[in-house]
């Protein structure tokens, strides 16, 4: 079976509109990949289905994480099968300490019965909010609740450098970062570039790919790839526009 | 963090104590109220002429009050007086070595973790079964100080000089239908007495069982805490799941003189078939501090609005109050914090969440008259729905005459998004886990206000009634 998080013919609808349709892309073990898209052309779609976002119907195709169906899975099935998602607007949880809803993800990882060792936890969790340039006080604050818009993306870093996926998708990561934010968060992200990981990035912008340096560039118009390239497709992306690849044919 | 066997010591949950005996009653006084079923209980407790009067004339109170239905919940008419029985016994006096405890009752008591709870952190326990305490011990240092911890029985018998002066004084035998009940068939409970200045550094606990169906619990309890003393006091209460209407019943008195601390502690965790009615009253003298600290899971219906009278000046009144309305239960509770003399403060915070079709409301009274100076109060009451047929109702009444106090009242209701529940669930957590964390987190502030060890067990209740709500 092949390592991959693998997309096929996805078609995904809300409300009975359809956002995606027949959206196709691999990602390898070990790669970095980029979607690039105008507004409305489906990014946060298709990370949302992904996760199994029940306002979603998939009605065609499928999504394979390596060889399990993803689809067949619950939300929480999804996450523990090795699948994070880093949010665009993460959601505060009132009351619920970072560092117990943390601890609290990585028990549900745990067969029953067994409990995590919670020295352990708390010295690896502080090594990785070192790297993230986080103080400590935010293991005692509740989830998200009143952090900057900086502050909650890098905790979704946080919860993904503890969590360990096997695939990720960073959905807009970078919108209200700036730049040092955005370096950190990077940075963060590279160090656990393994090629044991595939990484999906939804961006808007090719800035965030100066630091996080993809190895293949998707455009994704009305809910297909419509273009596929190196890196240096961003940079024309930034620099042209997407009018030229939205009018050009579509491969058949 | 306790360690895992401290967890394991204090854990109760309704399935562990969803399990009852065979019953053998030695006194039973069969179904049904009457003088004659008073007159039985007072005549197998050998009661003084004056205590019979006394059940006889509040029998007599509570055939003649109505159902408070015109305000409460119509459900109360569904309870059949004449189907229940009003008291169950073994006949033995309770004992103080876990060994002489009759067998059946011992294994309950061990199934439920208290005599491990007694070695850990308790300075004296006693445990009600049915109708009469099984079980009760205080630690040697507690009685050579003076500190008295009896049943009801024991204590009208054995030290009318201390009790009877305050028994019925805080809760009239009429303030309510079921206080008049209770005043007529009450069994049981714990009298306490601490004398001036003894801080008793670890708490008294008291853990009430009902085991068997059609029943009625009417404990009692008084405690009286003289000048400058300190007692905190903890009960625990649960039923097995039986398939009709079990009904408890309580009257709790708190004397607190003046300077001294009382902190009354509930986790009642009843199976839904309980109707749970109960009337809780403190009284605080000068520069008294009275605290109640409420945690209502389960039952069928609760109305419990446990209140302060603050007596003298500067004396204190709390009242911290967590009720979980899981699927066709009602959590009816409050609090009441009468201010009856200057500078006195009282303060009330409660939260509560309804689950499915679960219901719960809040009913505060705050009384500050005119002629009062410097009186404060705080009421803050914060609900938290989780699904769309859950229902909360807040009925705030707060009475304050004159412009000398500082009052200031906060309520909100808040539901767990669906957004919220799926980023906990792309974690990892199942859609249990995840409410229960919500849970949790909404009732976090609150929970810190308990003990350790009750503040652990409170969260792995919350857990359980979390696990089973969802799917």
């Amino acid at each position: 079976m092949s390592q991959s998080l693998r997309i096929e013919n996805l078609h995904a609808s809300v409300d009975g509109h359809e956002i995606l349709k027949g959206l196709t892309l691999e990602v390898p073990k070990g790669q970095v990949h980029a979607i690039m898209g105008p507004n409305g052309s489906g990014k946060s779609t298709l990370s949302k289905v992904i996760a199994g976002h029940e306002d979603y119907t998939v009605t065609q195709g499928s999504v394979f994480l390596d060889d399990i169906n993803l689809l067949d899975l619950e939300i929480d099935e999804r996450s523990r099968a090795g699948f994070f998602l880093a949010f665009q607007y993460p959601h505060e949880i009132p009351g619920v300490s970072n560092a117990n809803f943390i601890r609290a993800a990585r028990q549900a990882r745990l067969p029953k019965g067994e409990e995590i060792d919670a020295i352990a936890f708390y010295r690896e969790m502080y090594a990785k909010m070192d790297e993230l340039g986080m103080d400590r006080k935010f293991t005692a604050r509740s989830v998200n609740e009143g952090f900057s818009g900086g502050e909650k993306k890098r905790n979704e870093i946080l919860q993904m450098m503890m969590l360990e996926p096997k695939y990720a998708i960073l959905d807009e990561t970078d919108s209200g970062l700036d730049i040092d934010a955005l370096k950190i968060v990077a940075q963060g992200v590279n160090a656990m570039r393994s090629p044991e990981r595939g990484f999906l990035v939804i961006t808007h912008y090719q800035r965030l790919l100066d630091y996080i340096v993809p190895d293949v560039v998707h455009v994704l118009h009305d809910g297909r790839i419509i273009h596929t390239g190196g890196k240096e497709l961003a940079y024309e992306l930034e620099e042209k526009g997407y009018d030229w690849i939205i009018n050009e044919p579509v491969a058949a | 963090m306790p360690d895992s066997a401290t967890l394991e010591a204090v854990t109760i949950d309704q399935d562990e104590g969803n399990f009852s005996y065979p019953e053998d009653y030695a006194h039973d006084a069969g179904y049904g109220l009457d003088e004659g079923t008073v007159d039985y209980i007072s005549n197998i407790k050998g009661e003084a002429e004056w205590i019979r009067e006394f059940r006889q004339k509040a029998l007599k109170v509570f055939f003649a009050k109505p159902m408070p239905t015109h305000w409460a919940s119509k459900d109360l008419e569904n309870i059949i007086f004449k189907d229940i029985r009003y008291y169950l016994s073994k006949g033995q006096a309770p004992t103080r070595s876990w060994d002489e405890v009759p067998d059946d009752v011992k294994k309950t008591f061990e199934r439920l973790g208290i005599p491990e709870k007694e070695r850990k952190y308790l300075a004296g326990v006693e445990a009600q079964f049915d109708s009469e305490a099984a079980y009760s011990n205080v630690k040697e240092e507690l009685t050579k100080e003076g500190v008295i911890f009896v049943n009801s029985t024991e204590g009208l018998r054995e030290h009318p000089e201390i009790f009877r002066k305050w028994f019925g004084k805080v809760i009239p035998t009429g303030d309510n239908k079921f206080s008049a009940l209770n005043s007529a068939v009450f069994s049981g409970g714990s009298f306490i007495y601490v004398p001036p200045g003894v801080k008793v550094k670890h708490p008294l606990q008291a853990y009430f069982r009902i085991n068997a169906e059609n029943f009625g619990q009417f404990e009692r309890t008084l405690i009286i805490v003289d000048e400058g003393a300190e007692v905190t006091y903890m009960e625990g209460c649960t039923a097995p799941k039986f398939e009709t209407a079990t009904l408890h019943s309580a009257v709790v008195e708190l004397v607190a003189m003046k300077d001294a601390k009382i902190q009354y502690i509930t986790v009642q965790n009843w199976s839904n078939n309980v109707f749970n009615l109960v009337t809780k009253r403190g009284l605080a003298h000068e520069n008294a501090e009275i605290r109640w600290i409420d945690c209502n899971i389960g039952s069928r219906l609760t109305m419990k609005y446990p209140g302060v009278i603050m007596k003298g000046r500067k004396a204190r009144g709390e009242v911290i109050s967590i009720a979980l309305a899981n699927d066709g239960q009602h959590q009816d509770t409050g609090a009441k914090m009468i201010h009856a003399a200057d500078e006195t403060t009282s303060n009330i915070v409660a939260k509560s969440i309804s689950v499915g079709t679960g219901r719960s409301t809040y009913r505060g009274q705050v009384h500050i008259p005119k002629h009062l100076k410097g009186c404060k109060n705080n009421t803050e009451c914060d609900a938290l729905l989780i699904n769309s047929s859950s229902r909360t109702d807040t009925y705030p009444a707060i009475t304050v005459r004159g412009n000398q106090h500082a009052t200031q009242h906060e309520a909100s209701v808040s539901q767990v998004s669906e957004d919220q529940i799926f980023y906990m669930k792309q974690r990892g957590l199942s859609e249990g886990e995840a409410m229960s964390l919500s849970v949790n987190g909404f009732v976090n502030d609150l929970v810190r206000e308990f003990p350790m060890e009750y503040s652990v067990e409170l969260k792995r209740l919350i857990d359980m009634e979390m696990e089973g709500s969802v799917g």
